[in-house]
């Protein structure tokens, strides 16, 4: 394999038109994207995607089948994980049970055959700046669930690899320590400075961490972006429906007016939306429009007179915190459809079964041509 | 009322006790304090018996009888280190890289020799090894050897015959202790820069120790007290304590001396284990329990 002539210098990361399958099943497909020196990179997929096959491959667990996979500007091929510049946090974190939280860390040290002293200054070094100082001799199950990721890290980045990779290490914790670790480990990966290559399945936890996302659909890259664009300018409908809340609407469109296409659903439903991609009258289109983006009123005078106007019953309240959303039942074709509730808590006294009217901005909701019968989830 | 439904409760439990009870004290620990007294007295004339510890003292008098003694001890621990060197990869390819169907095959063809009798197993042996057997006219006909050569009644036979007997014994407390081991550990530290040598030194082995050290007595203790293998693969050229303790009891009648003999066995099976525990830092009860 030779190096292409576009791969970046700083690129830490280089993965040159890898493919992967198993049997006659397509893990992954022909796939090429770089990642910048020091950035946080996610891969963002359903269970089944191809994320992981991905990730094992960069580590060097399986060999793909044909491409190159470059780190740090050396090709990887036929290198095994011990020897490459790369180490992994395990999805449930595989820290040693039969060794101190000192060995754990000091583990890779002693394999690289530094000396005792010097083992025992870095272990304790990276301790500190992991916030567990001191910790060396504790057992790995004296502690709680967020210091086992941080020794995990620790870990590996005490061998200054020139990546880090993750397989959802969060995924194993409950919801209130994950949300902290979400913001722990961005704040670890800006201290240190590693480039990190994350995996997860979790949509959240890609855009809050992340510098840019790849969302990954049958063993293939949808679009590569930062998380606002992949959030207000998604390129296809899976990424529109996967990542974010989102309404669906399949129908067909009746007339394209410059970027706005007016279409018709199944049942009937008249909406307007901003085309992405080439959609021509007569096509069948997919429409989404995010909760937050509608408004909803229970005088229809109090929306914006530029917008169009529809009117619907309260199907049911889905009250939650700042994301309460009610679901309505669009009057004439019956369509359900979830917004997004203002956070001042106006409409907090809603009943279900009240009539209320609600609008949104159409260059705020995307058209897409309907994907040829391709599967995809969202 | 309560006081009814807890008397029931013990005589449940006791009823449920009481076949392994029986069997505990009527046949181990009643002959062993029988044996225990047989040992300790000497016959001074016919039918008339006085304390002694002359038993005792005959089996530290005749190298014979010491010689066998430690001859056993030693031949023992070889074979359970060599059952241990053998099962280990058997039981790893079963444990961790087999899967699904060949799993069950490949534990199937290790149990499989076992529905045999001991006996039958050994005589196997036998026909395969002895001169007139399989494999000395195989040497011949492929002109290694010259004429038949006699291998049974070697040490090194011997050791064969108890490896193969001892095998299964190694690798069932082999496979349940691999296969508690997460993959994800040997991937953590091979990913970490660990070689093979190197894993399997610091992560599978102490992960597997209570299992090894399970396998190890468990081998260590049925090799000791095998009589069928060492009497018909060793012959008369290597000798095994058993034989001796048999030879006492049965040929020559003796039976004080025989007492004396098994319990000498015990004390060394005994103080071995507990030796092998100490050397390998693992407590007794954890090794029955997750062993």
């Amino acid at each position: 394999m030779t190096a292409s002539p576009g791969a970046s210098a700083a690129a830490d990361l280089e993965v040159d038109r890898v493919a992967k399958r198993f049997g006659g099943h397509v893990a992954v497909e022909a796939l090429s994207f770089d990642v910048a020196h020091g950035s946080f990179f996610s891969i963002l997929g359903p269970s089944g995607c191809g994320k992981t096959t991905l990730l094992r491959m960069i580590a060097g667990f399986i060999a793909p089948d044909a491409g190159d996979i470059r780190i740090g500007g050396r090709s990887m091929a036929g290198v095994a994980p011990n020897r490459r510049p790369v180490n992994m946090v395990f999805q449930h974190l595989a820290l040693f049970p039969m060794m101190s939280v000192g060995e754990n860390v000091g583990y890779g040290l002693a394999r690289r055959g530094l000396p005792r002293g010097e083992i025992g200054r870095k272990v304790g070094e990276m301790l500190e700046r992991v916030g567990l100082a001191g910790a060396q001799s504790k057992r790995v199950d004296q502690l709680s669930g967020g210091q086992k990721q941080r020794v995990a890290i620790a870990r590996s980045l005490v061998l200054e690899p020139t990546l880090l990779l993750l397989d959802e290490p969060l995924g194993a914790l409950d919801l209130k320590l994950r949300e902290h670790m979400k913001i722990e480990l961005k704040q670890l990966q800006a201290a240190f400075g590693t480039t990190f290559v994350y995996i997860t399945h979790d949509q959240s936890e890609a855009l809050v961490l992340s510098d840019r996302v790849a969302v990954m659909n049958a063993g293939r890259f949808e679009q590569v972006d930062t998380p606002q664009a992949l959030y207000y300018e998604p390129r296809t409908p899976f990424v529109a429906g996967f990542v974010g809340a989102n309404n669906r609407f399949a129908g067909r469109a009746d007339r394209v007016d410059g970027e706005l296409v007016a279409l018709t659903t199944a049942q009937g439903l008249v909406l307007h939306a901003r085309r992405i991609g080439t959609v021509t009258a007569g096509d069948a289109v997919e429409a989404y429009v995010r909760p937050e983006v509608a408004t909803i009123a229970r005088d229809a005078a109090e929306l914006p007179a530029d917008q169009p106007r529809l009117g619907g019953a309260v199907q049911s309240l889905l009250f939650d915190g700042a994301n309460s959303a009610v679901l309505l039942r669009e009057a004439g074709s019956g369509a359900e459809l979830r917004i997004a509730l203002p956070q001042t808590g106006r409409y907090a006294d809603l009943r279900v079964g009240e009539t209320v009217a609600f609008g949104f901005d159409p260059r705020r909701a995307t058209c897409f041509a309907a994907p040829a019968a391709r599967p995809h989830g969202g | 009322m309560a006081a009814d439904a807890r008397s029931a409760a013990r005589l449940g439990l006791w009823l449920l006790l009481a076949p392994a009870l029986l069997w505990l004290v009527g046949l181990i620990v009643l002959p062993h304090v029988d044996l225990a007294i047989l040992s300790l007295r000497a016959r001074v004339a016919p039918r008339v018996y006085e304390p002694s510890l002359k038993q005792y003292l005959t089996f530290f008098d005749e190298p014979l009888y010491w010689h066998t003694f430690v001859r056993t001890a030693l031949m023992s621990i070889v074979a359970t280190a060599l059952t241990l060197l053998l099962a280990f990869p058997v039981a790893w390819t079963i444990a961790k890289i087999a899967r699904g169907h060949a799993r069950s095959l490949l534990f199937m063809a290790c149990l499989i020799p076992f529905w045999v009798s001991e006996t039958v197993r050994t005589l196997g042996w036998m026909i395969l090894l002895r001169e007139s057997g399989v494999l000395p006219a195989l040497l011949v006909r492929l002109g290694l050897t010259a004429q038949p050569v006699e291998l049974l009644y070697h040490d090194a036979t011997l050791l064969v015959g108890l490896v193969y007997t001892s095998m299964l014994f190694m690798v069932v407390p082999l496979i349940g202790a691999l296969d508690t081991l997460d993959d994800a550990l040997i991937e953590a530290a091979y990913d970490l820069g660990g070689n093979g040598f190197d894993i399997l030194r610091r992560i599978v082995i102490p992960h597997a120790a209570p299992g090894i050290v399970a396998g190890c007595i468990v081998v260590f203790m049925l090799t000791l007290g095998n009589y069928l293998t060492p009497t018909l693969l060793g012959g008369k050229n290597s000798l095994w304590f058993t034989e001796q303790i048999y030879t006492q009891f049965i040929t020559r009648f003796n039976w004080e001396q025989g007492a004396a003999f098994g319990f000498l066995l015990l004390g060394l099976s005994t103080l071995i284990v507990w030796a092998g525990l100490k050397l390998s830092g693992q407590r007794f009860g954890d090794v029955m329990r997750r062993g």
